[in-house]
């Protein structure tokens, strides 16, 4: 019987953790940030008091708004925690890892993306056309990277699967592979782009030549914008996730051993904590890129990608 | 038990097309009862075909049957197995649904223009389609092929008051007919090595298949057969005709012709690449593969510039061609180093793609077809807000939008999920060339398939999201109920189709089965119809029911727990930032939404750009007026058509000065060349 529990209560954890972690996560990257700017923080705690404020809020609807303008919010919601569900984050012993690879991860992500750009061209005003537009140039440069990317991985592990490329890589004795190192750096440059961070995106900008994201969701407010933020919260949470499960996942607790989890729970926080160090490094010494310099960006994504692709055909 | 076999049944459903075609000029005088009654039975017909080639893909039977009409001595060879069985499927299937369709939609001419002549061609377009897959002979196949292009042909200029109509009419049926040509050289050149090729008996299929046709003669032949079908296909870069004609047909029929006319001809370059020539060759899938990467890529890059809502949904057909014949040709890739498990993967994924693009290409027709018939209007530019008007139309167009850009839960995925599947097994070649190449493949179709989802979200934001554009507010009214019937239905199959793929692979798989004596259902279904695994359960898996499920308890959860805790939702004017009223020209439209990728992908493209500014002669630094204009154009036309009609033109220029049109003259070339004939004889 415990044998049967056990992975579904591990599932209900998992998306649990993720639904608080990831506002922490977030609160993390910009208490880092305010530090590095001789700033005062709020605390890594600000996003999940933002979140709840925002939910207690009323709503106020443009009066062109469609039904796709109120769906939005709930469906964006519904695919990321989806998502949240089937990344191993803290086990990869989770019993809906199987309903789908990271092929079809990406899509689910996909389907936020969609109905945001649809949800931005509800309204009506030139701001919600521009943010879908862009978000989309962005999305469908970043496509061919990140598949380019998840191909050199499973040609390691011979699985598309999260889980399997986790254990794979566990378990693997080689510690060093050139065709990963390419893939992470590549991988790294599409999670840049897909959350929307500097160089790509600003997430702090509401002007309207350098705003991309922001644009799309310009006319949410309260509980619909609660919702909005929260799912991108776990976006980037989940894509720091896949980039654990898939590039260092020592640490996650394998099949059947609970005892592994607390020890997986703290590993994690770790982990999470240099990415997030890492994330404001970037941003800190980079500046955002012109729109019109992303292809270079993400052509570079794959072209990294490739090469780590031949370096496993020529080297391993 | 003949009398219910799958190919009797399927015979009958061509005949009641062909009697329907009859009977139609008999009652023209009462259009109404005339589209009631042709398109019913055209249904009836459909859902025949449809129980019969379920039938025959269900049990993997093949049925044959020797028809003694035709010339003396050359019966018509029919033949239904598998592969035609599920071809057949796809075109009953669309074809029900448009039927009922039309049933709404033809009754918008009555009053205009006499309906006759669409209600003829169509029930005959119909039953050349179904005649193309059951013939078993090329003489047969190629009456057929003609009674199909013939029939589309004059339901594209249906409407033949407009020039452009006619003109795209033209060089539809020119390209057609090209196409046609070169099916029957290869036809000709397999025949010719047939066995019985001397007693007349060459000519059909089975002798084909025997033959012993020599490897470079049958390149010769497979590649004038694949040329032949991919300009009926619209493959890049023989493609030009179809954003023309397909358009300007009614939509009930682009539907079709885009939905299924041109799965014919992946028809015919799966019956001749694997049946007739048994693709020993890697180079042939790896032609296939380029020709289908070049038209998947530029197709919807061609689609994402255009503003005509009905000439994008052309364009994006040539992108999913593109996609279909890129399974096929992996799959030829795998067939031809022996890896039969690889080959059914890609094929399956090649033939599903197939279903799905019938399901949600027909299904965007249809609604294109009720946007025309709610507006007038195909120019998405001045489109918008729709979503207010149309309550039917909207959702349904959705589904469409959503199937068509690969999400999940719907099918589209996963004809892409497999594809991918396919494409990522490729490191198992033994040739380290096609090792390192295909799967920047695979990165192509990625990108495709992200460009895909960009240009459909442009499609519904900008025709039924936001206010409208236009000039004048028109009256936008919803579908009639036919029509509302015929949408659902392809909606509720995209769903269905992309919910439960197990069954319908279970089903399918008979085929590959037939074909390389190899299936994935042994690992495909292995763990269920909740999970798809078509290699191995750790290899990759992807359960639609789950994701599906899951995503819709995840929102009603979310939904009940933050929506019905109250709290005052008001409507107020959009925020326009203190400066003066908004107006509805000030949203994005189709021409700013593509932007980005003109300028990105501008090098494939002809551009023509022009701005102008006029300004108060007080105040020349002030513009007040500006005119911009935008063209965009094929390059290809310049490159590829023109130089070609040119040269043709040239010919028959010169050819036309021995034609006097005097019967004297006439005489007189007979004569002469009897004189030399006799001179060098």
């Amino acid at each position: 019987m415990t044998d049967n529990i056990s992975p579904i209560l591990l599932e209900g954890l998992q998306v649990l953790t993720i639904l608080v972690a990831a506002p922490i996560f977030v609160g993390w990257v910009r208490v880092l940030k305010c530090w590095s700017q001789g700033r005062a923080s709020a605390g890594v705690f600000q996003p999940l008091r933002d979140i709840s404020r925002l939910l207690m809020k009323d709503t106020v609807l443009a009066q062109n708004a469609s039904w796709i303008f109120t769906a939005t919010p709930y469906i964006v919601f519904g695919a990321v925690v989806m998502a949240g569900a089937i990344i191993p984050v803290i086990s990869v012993d989770l019993p809906l890892s199987a309903a789908s690879d990271i092929i079809a991860l990406v899509a689910l992500f996909a389907i936020a993306r969609f109905f945001l750009a649809l949800a931005g061209m509800d309204i009506g005003t030139a701001f919600g056309g521009m943010g879908a537009s862009r978000e989309m140039m962005v999305a469908s440069l970043a496509e061919p990277a990140m598949l380019m990317s998840i191909f050199t991985v499973s040609l390691v592990s011979n699985s598309t699967s999260l889980s399997q490329m986790a254990h794979v890589m566990t378990m693997d004795p080689v510690l060093l592979r050139p065709s990963l190192a390419f893939a992470l750096l590549s991988f790294v440059l599409v999670a840049l782009a897909e959350t929307g961070r500097i160089p790509v995106d600003n997430p702090a900008t509401h002007l309207e030549l350098t705003m991309i994201h922001e644009a799309m969701v310009l006319e949410y407010s309260g509980r619909h914008l609660a919702l909005i933020e929260w799912a991108g919260m776990m976006k980037l949470f989940l894509f720091a996730a896949i980039a654990i499960s898939c590039f260092l996942p020592w640490g996650i607790a394998m099949k059947g051993d609970a005892t592994m989890l607390p020890l997986s729970f703290l590993l994690l926080g770790v982990k999470l904590a240099f990415i997030g160090v890492f994330i404001v490094a970037i941003e800190t010494v980079m500046a955002k890129m012109r729109i019109f310099r992303v292809p270079e960006f993400l052509g570079s994504a794959f072209l990294f990608a490739t090469l780590g692709m031949l370096s496993f055909f020529i080297l391993e | 038990m003949l009398v219910f076999s799958p190919l009797v049944l399927s015979i009958v459903a061509i005949i009641i097309l062909l009697a329907t075609a009859a009977v139609a000029p008999i009652i023209s005088s009462r259009q109404n009862l005339l589209i009631s009654f042709s398109f019913v039975s055209a249904s009836v017909a459909s859902l025949i075909a449809l129980l019969a080639g379920f039938l025959i893909v269900s049990s993997g039977a093949t049925d044959s049957l020797i028809l003694p009409i035709g010339l003396p001595d050359l019966p018509f060879y029919l033949r239904f197995d598998p592969l035609s069985g599920f071809f057949v499927v796809i075109i009953a299937l669309l074809g029900l649904m448009v039927s009922i369709y039309s049933i709404g939609y033809v009754r918008a001419f009555v009053g205009q223009r006499s309906v006759t002549r669409l209600v003829v061609f169509y029930c005959l377009f119909m039953a050349g389609m179904l005649l193309v897959l059951l013939s078993d002979d090329a003489y047969f196949f190629m009456i057929s092929w003609e009674l199909m292009a013939v029939s589309s042909y004059f339901l594209v200029c249906f409407e033949d008051e407009h020039a452009q109509n006619r003109r795209a009419a033209f060089l539809y049926l020119l390209v057609a007919h090209i196409g046609a040509l070169f099916i029957l050289l290869s036809f000709g050149l397999m025949a010719g090595f047939a066995k019985g090729f001397e007693s007349f008996s060459g000519y059909t299929f089975s002798a084909m298949r025997e033959s012993g046709i020599s490897h470079g003669w049958a390149s010769l032949a497979f590649f004038m057969a694949f040329f032949g079908f991919a300009a009926k296909a619209g493959v890049f870069p023989l493609h030009a005709w179809l954003p023309e004609a397909h358009p300007v047909a009614p939509s009930n029929v682009s539907a079709l012709m885009s939905g299924v006319m041109l799965k014919t001809a992946i028809y015919g370059i799966i019956r001749v690449g694997f049946d007739l020539l048994h693709a020993p060759d890697w180079r042939w899938g790896g032609v296939v593969l380029v020709f289908g990467l070049a038209s998947a890529l530029l197709g919807i890059l061609y689609a994402l510039m255009q503003n005509d809502l009905k000439r994008l949904l052309a364009y994006s057909s040539v992108e999913n061609i593109g996609i279909i014949l890129v399974c096929v040709g992996l799959a030829m890739i795998y067939k031809s180093f022996g890896m039969g498990v690889l080959a059914s993967l890609a094929l399956i994924a090649g033939l599903y793609h197939s279903l799905n693009h019938a399901m949600f290409k027909g299904l965007l027709f249809m609604g294109a077809g009720s946007v025309l018939h709610a507006t007038a209007e195909r120019n998405m530019e001045s489109m918008g807000g729709l979503i207010h008007k149309l309550k039917w139309t909207s959702p349904l167009f959705l589904v469409g939008c959503l199937s068509i850009s690969s999400l999940p839960p719907f099918n589209g995925f996963v004809s892409e999920w497999l594809t991918f599947q396919s494409f990522l097994l490729s490191p198992a070649l033994p040739s380290p060339i096609l090792n390192l190449l295909i799967p920047l493949g695979a990165a192509l179709v990625a990108l495709t398939g992200a460009l895909g989802a960009r240009c459909f979200i442009k499609v519904y934001g900008v025709t039924f999201l936001g206010k409208w554009r236009g000039e004048h507010q028109t009256e936008a009214h919803e579908a009639n109920w036919p029509m509302k019937i015929g949408m659902l239905m392809a909606a509720v199959a995209c769903l269905a189709l992309g919910v439960l793929p197990t069954f319908v692979i279970g089903w399918m798989d008979i085929i590959p089965e037939t074909m390389f004596g190899a299936n994935i259902s042994a690992s495909a279904g292995a763990f269920g119809w909740l999970w798809l695994t078509p290699v191995a359960a750790e290899r990759a898996s992807y359960s639609p029911p789950i994701i599906f499920i899951g995503i819709i308890i995840v929102i009603a959860i979310v939904y009940l727990v933050f929506h019905s805790r109250g709290g005052s939702v008001r409507r107020v004017p959009t925020w326009d930032c203190g400066f003066a009223k908004l107006t509805s020209r000030m949203q994005y439209n189709s021409t700013s939404f593509s932007m980005p990728t003109r300028r990105i992908y501008g090098f494939l493209f002809n551009i023509k750009e022009t701005v102008k500014y006029g300004s108060n002669q007080y105040l020349p630094m002030f513009h007040n007026k500006f005119n911009y204009q935008l063209k965009v154009r094929d390059r290809l036309w310049q490159i590829c058509y023109k130089p070609f009609a040119d040269v043709s033109f040239w010919i028959a220029r010169r050819a036309g000065r021995l034609q006097h049109g005097r019967i004297q003259i006439y005489l007189l070339y007979s004569f002469i060349t009897l004189i030399v004939l006799l001179v060098v004889a």
